[in-house]
């Protein structure tokens, strides 16, 4: 299954977290592309406290975090 | 008044946040000649706030150096707690500030307006510090960045370096922590109006009223918060100091809202290098959470006056601050050497 993915490559913490944030008001299920370690880090942070799981996986210096509601 | 530039979009990190981690820094010093001089009583091996040179029995010179890119949007106020944070070591010493002398690199989408805002709100802090500007030195580049090198005096027997705690001793600490993750959330417009304001007002105040008051008290040892954390400086006093460190995370004054922007992930990057470097050094009760954890490593600029004087002292010491400065608190305790640097209790 597809699921919306959200590009925050290129942008400076803390917008990629924010962007998240955004998507995870309008999506059970989304994908975030993120391309450095703050970025990473700080949207793990945020997924812990609102019980959302994350994938993350590493493709080059680029990151891909495949966000859910748990139990999706 | 400039109103049309915004400072801290010319700037890819704020503040102190824009500093190289103690790991980084340490190794980037390694191997390099360390020339002995019995008269240099402080010197970069211990990492302490300045250096401290012996002129004569009852006088030592006491220097130090601090810039950083925009951390605020107004140039004024980015002028006033630059300088501040630079003057600030000077007091952590224990010491008076004498002169000072600007760094500073401006960008060419600064108009001279912005300038001359920028280097008055340095002119203001560097005379309220009791200290005259001398001089200084400036240089374009891309991104704005302002501080001071300043000379301070102080006797040599009363030197407090961040090395002096002793098992017995409290800590205080005169500033609340959250600075790095507040100034986070107001690029992206999440920082409650009034812990944001009431932050910057924090970033321009002194520590000279806390370092005023802390000499009229037998006073072991000092630093100040800045970018390393309240965790990073607590390891550095603890480890110099050959002893370990108890925090009351409860005990500790923080800014509002800071707790749960820290939960919603909105820290800077300053944050994961001060927690990459002290973490190994530091032990948390369960009660502590991540968030908690992280406000305790998150960067400060401009941070409040780490005190350790002795528990019997710390009554009458911790009433003559909160006259000046209610916020100061008791937020730890010395103990004998242990397992770990600091230990954080719920």
């Amino acid at each position: 299954m597809s699921t919306p993915i959200i590009d925050a490559r290129g942008l400076a913490c803390p917008e990629p977290v924010v962007l998240t944030q955004q998507a995870a008001k309008k999506y059970d299920a989304f994908t975030v592309l993120v391309d450095n370690r703050t970025a990473v880090q700080n949207i793990t942070r945020f997924c812990g406290y609102q019980k959302l799981s994350v994938l993350t996986t590493q493709e080059g210096s680029e990151f891909r975090m495949e966000i859910a509601a748990k139990g999706n | 008044m400039s109103t049309e530039i915004q400072m801290t979009k010319l700037a890819k990190c704020a503040g102190c946040g824009a500093k190289v981690g103690a790991g980084t820094l340490s190794r980037l010093l390694g191997g390099l000649p360390v020339h002995r001089d019995e008269n240099l009583l402080v010197g970069y091996d211990t990492s302490d706030d300045a250096s401290v040179y012996r002129i004569s029995d009852d006088l030592a010179i006491v220097q130090t150096l601090d810039f950083f890119p925009p951390i605020v949007d107004d140039p004024y106020t980015f002028g006033k707690i630059a300088a501040t944070n630079a003057l600030s070591d000077i007091f952590a010493m224990g010491a008076e500030v004498k002169l000072a002398m600007n760094i500073l690199c401006v960008s060419t989408l600064m108009d001279d307006e912005a300038i001359h805002d920028l280097l008055r709100g340095g002119y203001e802090k560097v005379y309220e510090a009791g200290g005259i500007l001398a001089g200084g030195h400036t240089i374009q580049g891309e991104e704005p960045k302002y501080g001071l090198s300043v000379t301070g005096f102080a006797h040599p027997d009363r030197i407090l370096k961040n090395s002096g705690a002793q098992p017995g001793d409290v800590l205080i600490l005169t500033k609340p922590l959250g600075i790095g993750i507040l100034t986070t959330a107001a690029k992206v417009s999440l920082a409650p109006a009034a812990a944001y304001q009431k932050a910057v007002e924090f970033m321009c105040t002194l520590n000279r009223t806390a370092r005023d008051i802390m000499v009229r008290f037998p006073v072991h040892s000092c630093t100040d918060v800045t970018g390393f954390g309240l965790l990073g400086h607590t390891c550095e006093m603890a480890e110099g100091s050959g002893v370990s460190i108890r925090l009351s995370y409860h005990d500790i004054p923080c800014h509002d809202g800071v707790y749960e922007l820290a939960q919603m992930g909105i820290l800077p990057e300053g944050m994961y290098r001060n927690r990459d470097f002290a973490q190994p050094r530091v032990t948390a009760a369960p009660e502590v959470d991540l968030a908690m954890q992280d406000i305790l490593y998150d960067p400060q600029t401009s941070g409040g006056l780490l005190i350790a004087v002795p528990e019997k002292e710390a009554p009458a010491l911790l009433r003559a601050l909160r006259d000046r400065i209610p916020c100061a608190a008791i937020i730890g305790q010395v103990l004998p050497r242990g397992e770990w640097d600091v230990m954080i209790d719920g």
